[in-house]
Order: structure tokens, then C-alpha cells, then sequence
């Protein structure tokens, strides 16, 4: 149905192949004159996934998202919709819509004609694009306000107005550009689970393009990490926060402590590294990182805990400098012997497996299984 | 409620200025009007009210000469008002929405450069214009010129109002499968309408009173409204001509009330 105005066009790029992927992005470069916003992107996003495209402002995720609806030319490389060609096509001709940052309701349309928008474009009759606009407000709650105008709601009523605008017409695959930025801190949080429910709800595809690591992490199947052009690490929630691959990934994504260190020697898997002031760890060997190497490696807050004497495991004396109260967590800043500055983050609850001491004492930092981690510049 | 002498909206002696422009702008177009309604003949010496002058316009011995002036006047300017607005809002749109060419700067130099052109040689340039490629003065050269010369006043609202409409409303139509002439007929000009109603109640005034061009492109024996009241007061300055003159200041506080009011229902929904 959606094919309508495309089909004669897509038949006619020669490629046929129907994939499960739903995108496909093959080689995508994308270059402004002597700037190069996208070097050399490949990634293929599945059919039914919550996929986010997750990094600082000015990484080329937008840019990504703006190839693929169509509003910006693939400077070389392809992109793929279930297996054929869409670049070339203008965005009214490719069965996708957006959800855009500022969502662009149309202020002279009331509600309900908004979300009927794209499928009275699609040929259906008012009252069909009505109904079905009708069904789609009603699955985002808010088909009491049908006939207000955009202008009349509140921020988080706007952002679902233009959420059932993007869905009414059934695209294969939604884009969702920084969406929930402008809500405030509850809303959101409310608004990603809602998100989350209604892409498993519809089976449509969503990329979503967010900086906020939190986000992308709460509700994505995969996410790619991007910056300055390029995916930096492409997996889900966990594999990118507890494996990130390079330094990048690691401080971008939560908090971390980042500490250079030397390898020493590798040997089962484990290697062997030091660091300032003589101190010693080992931790799981990375493909690519041999002895040797200086690199950095990535300690997780909130896999460390303090001890007042040394553990089994691996373990590094310090001295407490500061207790930083934050609500959920406690956060303990120690200076280690001759060594780099290192936070250490306990859940503020009694049962929490860190005790919290006094500025000035002794304690030893200790690490759980795999909180520290190699990481390639 | 803070003291007057720290309120930040006070400025000591503006009240008195602006009663000074108030009077400079308004008292000659008051007495004018007041006059009008004047019973006696003579332009000075009040004799009690009276629409005698209003009655001499439509029916005294220069109605005629003033009828066809105002029905000239009137159908050139609404003709002239609807082509320019048409030239100038396909020009905004090809300038401010036509993306980054070569040309836009000029395009904008050249479609706003006429306000500043001195009116005389305007119409001294469009009078040679007109002999030099032999056509016949009359009505046609009036509305001829009057399109050109209202095209700058429809654009500068048109313009203004479509610098900020963002393009991602744009944008979103054709996400939603619109094509970009459909983008542009059921999003675009709903949103600029407001400017295209203040440039074409602009160009219209403009064109109804124009004075100086019109003077040179007429033809013998054809007048506009402005062209006969100057005629007119040649001969001695009679108060119908303050009748007509208040007549047609009416028509230009309708024309801007009705500008207004359109704003303001746009800004409320």
C-alpha cells in the first residue's frame, strides 16, 4: 500500500534481493564540501528492532537519519530498504516517516488532520485517513483532543500527536530524531518506556537518534555508537557498556574510571598490566592489545568496592579523599599511592556490598569479576 | 507594586514627544476631515455641520469626473495588488526556499532595490520605457506600471512572514509522502497566508494612491482618483475634495483594520 508512488522506481534499480533487514547502509560517506560528516558507515538495522544511533552532537547520526528519509544525498555508498535501493528516491516516495526533534505539527491542521496528513497524501479519502487517524490517537491517548490545534497542548501531548502522525500510515520503518529532548526528566522517562511498548506493539522497525546514553541504553535492541563520522561499537545495552571497545565507547557511555597502563605479558587470556606507582592488575586479554602496549584501561564505578583489609581478588591501596552523596549511589573519590585519582560508586542501601569510610582512611579498592576492561585508543 | 521611580518602563519625557509626533502626523489629516463636514463653501470659516460636500461628490457637477477616476483607481489597484502579490510570493518562495543559489542575493537586491529608487525616476523610466517600445499610454500603462512597482511592497510582508516558517513543516509534509507542490499548497501557503494578506492590502494602498507614476504613464483624459484630485485642486482647493480625501483615508483604515485583525486571528490559533 505504501508502495504506491515508489514502485516504479524501485523496480527499476535492478536490485530485487528481499532481505530481512530492514535498512541497510552500505558504505555510506556523506561529505559538505571539504567536511566529511560520515566516513565510510555500514550497518544493517533488522526488520521489528529498536535500533539507536547514539552520540555527541555533530557525530553524523542525524546526518545518517536525514540519508535515510531522504532529505540529505548519499555523497557515495547505498542504502537499502528490505533489500532494495532508496537513495535517489525523495522522501514522499520511500515508505518511511520521521518523528522530528521539534516534531513540526502542522499549527493550521487540528489534530486529527495532522495524523490524517500522510495518508490523505497517500490517496485515501478523508474520511478513511480520519478514521485511521482516530485509531492511532486512541492507541497514543489522546483522542479527546482531535480538535484542538497543536498550539493548544502541552509539550508531551504535542510529542505524541506527532508520534500518531509518523505511525498513521504504516511505515516499514520509523525515524525518531532526538524526540524526547525537549520533555522534562519524568516525562521522559515515561515517554521511553511508552516508546519501547509501542514498537514491540506495531512490529515496526524504529531507529532513534538520541545523545543520551541513558536513553539508548534503556530502550534499544542495538545500539551504534558513533563519533566524529564513524560507529564506533555496534551491540546491545549490555555489550556496549560492559565491553566497550575503545576509549571512546567507554567514557561516552556512563561513568568510568579511564587509567593508562602498561601490559605486561599476556598469558591465558589474562593479562598482566601495571600502572602509575607500581600498582599490579590483570584482567581479561583483548584481541588486538598485546604485551607492551600502553593503553587505557576502563574500571567501572560501580564494580568496585572498598575494603578495610585486601581481598582474594584483585586489589589497590588507596587513601579516601572524598564522599559525594548522590541519592541512589554514594560516590567515593580515592587517591592511590603515586597513582591516578579513581571513583568508586556504592548503592546507598544497607545491603550494598561497599562500606562508605571517613575522608583520610586507608582502604583497599577491590575489584569484581571482569569490572576492568582493555580498552584501544 | 514597585515605586515609579524605579519602574523600568518609565522614561522621564516621552509622554510629551510622543503627543508632539501625535499632533505632527495627525492634526493636518484631522482638520482635513473635520472640514469636510463643513457647511460652507469656504475652506477656512466653520459654518456648522453638514454632508453637503460628501452629496457634491457623488452628485455635483464633477461626479461624474470623479466616478470614473474612483472606479479606474479601484480596479487598477486590485488588479495590480493581485498580480504582484502572486509575482512576489512565487519569488520569496524560489528565494527563501529555493536553496542556496548563485543568484539569491542579487534575486533579493534586485526585487527590493525599487523602494529605494527615487519615485521620479521611476516613473520618468517607465514613461521613456513605454515610448521607446511605442506603446500607447492609457489604462493599460497605469496597470502595467503599478504591478511593477507594487512588487516590492507585496514582498517584503510575504518574505518576512516565510523567514519564519521553518523548513522542517516543509520537511514533515513531504515525510509524509507529499509531494513538494502538494507540500507547498497545503502547508507552505496556509502558513504564509497571513503575509500574503498584509502584502496585497499593502500593495493595494500603495497602488491606489500612487500619485507621481501615474501622472506620467497616463494617458490624455484618463484619471485615477489621485490624478483627479490633483486636477481638481489646480482650479482652487473646493471641500469636496476634502470629502473625497477623507473618503479615501476611510478606505485605508479598512484596508489596515482588516490587515490587522487577519494577524490577530492567525496569532490566536
Amino acid at each position: 500500500m505504501l508502495w504506491r508512488r515508489g514502485n516504479e522506481h524501485l523496480g527499476g534499480t535492478g536490485v530485487t534481493s528481499r532481505t530481512n533487514d530492514a535498512i541497510e547502509v552500505r558504505n555510506a560517506v556523506k561529505r559538505y564540501g571539504d567536511f566529511t560528516a560520515l566516513k565510510h558507515v555500514s550497518l544493517t538495522i533488522s526488520d521489528n528492532e529498536f535500533f539507536t544511533l547514539l552520540g555527541p552532537s555533530g557525530c553524523g547520526k542525524t546526518t545518517l537519519l536525514r540519508m535515510i528519509a531522504g532529505f540529505e544525498e548519499v555523497t557515495e555508498g547505498g542504502i537499502f530498504l528490505f533489500g532494495e535501493e532508496i537513495e535517489g528516491l525523495p522522501p514522499h516516495k520511500r515508505p518511511i516517516n520521521t518523528v522530528f526533534q521539534n516534531y513540526a505539527l502542522f499549527p493550521h491542521m487540528n489534530v486529527l488532520d495532522n495524523v490524517g496528513f500522510g495518508l490523505e497524501m497517500l490517496g485515501k479519502s478523508k474520511s478513511e485517513a480520519r478514521a485511521r487517524a482516530g485509531e492511532v490517537l486512541e492507541m497514543v491517548q489522546l483522542t479527546q483532543f482531535s480538535a484542538r490545534k497543536p498550539a493548544q497542548l502541552s509539550g508531551g501531548q504535542q510529542q505524541r500527536v506527532a508520534l500518531a502522525r509518523a505511525l498513521a500510515p504504516r511505515p516499514k520503518v520509523l525515524l525518531l530524531d532526538e524526540p524526547l529532548s525537549a520533555l522534562d526528566l519524568k516525562l521522559r522517562k515515561a515517554m521511553q518506556i511508552e516508546l519501547k511498548h509501542l514498537q514491540k506493539e506495531t512490529g515496526i522497525t524504529f531507529i532513534f537518534v538520541t545523545h543520551d546514553q541513558e536513553e539508548a541504553l534503556t530502550m534499544s535492541d542495538r545500539v551504534a555508537v558513533m563519533s566524529s563520522g564513524e560507529v564506533q561499537q555496534l551491540g546491545d545495552a549490555r555489550e556496549i557498556y560492559e565491553r566497550p571497545r575503545n576509549m571512546f565507547v567507554a567514557d561516552f557511555i556512563g561513568e568510568t574510571n579511564l587509567i593508562e597502563v602498561t601490559v605486561d605479558r599476556i598469558d591465558a587470556g589474562r593479562a598482566a598490566c601495571h600502572l602509575g606507582g607500581g600498582h599490579r592488575l590483570t584482567c581479561d586479554a583483548v584481541d588486538g592489545i598485546g604485551a607492551g602496549a600502553s593503553v587505557h584501561m576502563s574500571l567501572r564505578p560501580e564494580r568496585l568496592f572498598l575494603s578495610s583489609a585486601p581481598t582474594e581478588g584483585e586489589s589497590l591501596k588507596a587513601r579516601v579523599r572524598e564522599n559525594i552523596f548522590i541519592g541512589t549511589d554514594i560516590s567515593t573519590i580515592l587517591d592511590l599511592d603515586d597513582g591516578p585519582e579513581f571513583r568508586v560508586r556504592a548503592s546507598n542501601s544497607s545491603r550494598g556490598t561497599s562500606r562508605v569510610f571517613e575522608p583520610g582512611t586507608e582502604v583497599f579498592v577491590n575489584m569484581e569479576q571482569g569490572a576492568a576492561r582493555l580498552l584501544m585508543d | 507594586m514597585a515605586s515609579k521611580k524605579y519602574d523600568l518602563r518609565v522614561y522621564p519625557g516621552f509622554r510629551g514627544i510622543t503627543l508632539l509626533c501625535l499632533v505632527i502626523l495627525y492634526a493636518p489629516l484631522i482638520v482635513v476631515m473635520v472640514y469636510s463636514f463643513n457647511a460652507s463653501p469656504s475652506i477656512t470659516n466653520w459654518e456648522g455641520l453638514s454632508l453637503r460636500w460628501y452629496a457634491d461628490v457623488f452628485t455635483g457637477p464633477e461626479s461624474a469626473k470623479f466616478k470614473s477616476a474612483a472606479r479606474n483607481s479601484f480596479v487598477i489597484a486590485l488588479i495590480a495588488a493581485t498580480v504582484a502579490t502572486t509575482i512576489a510570493t512565487l519569488s520569496a518562495t524560489a528565494i527563501l526556499r529555493g536553496g542556496k543559489f548563485r543568484l539569491r542575493m542579487v534575486s533579493f537586491g534586485l526585487i527590493s532595490l525599487p523602494l529605494m529608487v527615487p519615485e521620479i525616476v521611476t516613473a520618468v523610466a517607465t514613461l521613456i520605457f513605454f515610448n521607446a517600445i511605442g506603446f500607447d499610454r492609457g489604462l493599460l500603462t497605469i496597470l502595467l506600471a503599478h504591478i511593477a512597482f507594487c512588487i516590492p511592497f507585496a514582498y517584503l510582508p510575504i518574505s518576512a512572514r516565510m523567514q519564519g516558517i521553518e523548513s522542517t513543516y516543509e520537511q514533515a509534509a513531504m515525510d509524509l509522502y507529499a509531494t513538494r507542490r502538494q507540500a507547498f499548497t497545503r502547508v507552505l501557503l496556509p502558513l504564509m497566508a497571513p503575509g500574503i494578506v498584509s502584502g496585497f492590502i499593502l500593495a493595494f494602498i500603495v497602488s491606489l494612491d500612487d500619485f507621481i507614476i501615474t501622472n506620467f504613464v497616463k494617458g490624455a483624459g484618463v484619471e485615477t482618483l489621485p490624478t483627479a484630485i490633483f486636477g481638481a485642486v489646480k482650479q482652487g482647493i473646493k471641500p469636496n475634495i476634502m470629502a473625497i480625501s477623507t473618503m479615501l483615508l476611510g478606505v485605508s483604515v479598512v484596508m489596515v483594520t482588516l490587515s490587522w485583525l487577519i494577524s490577530r486571528k492567525d496569532r490566536k490559533t
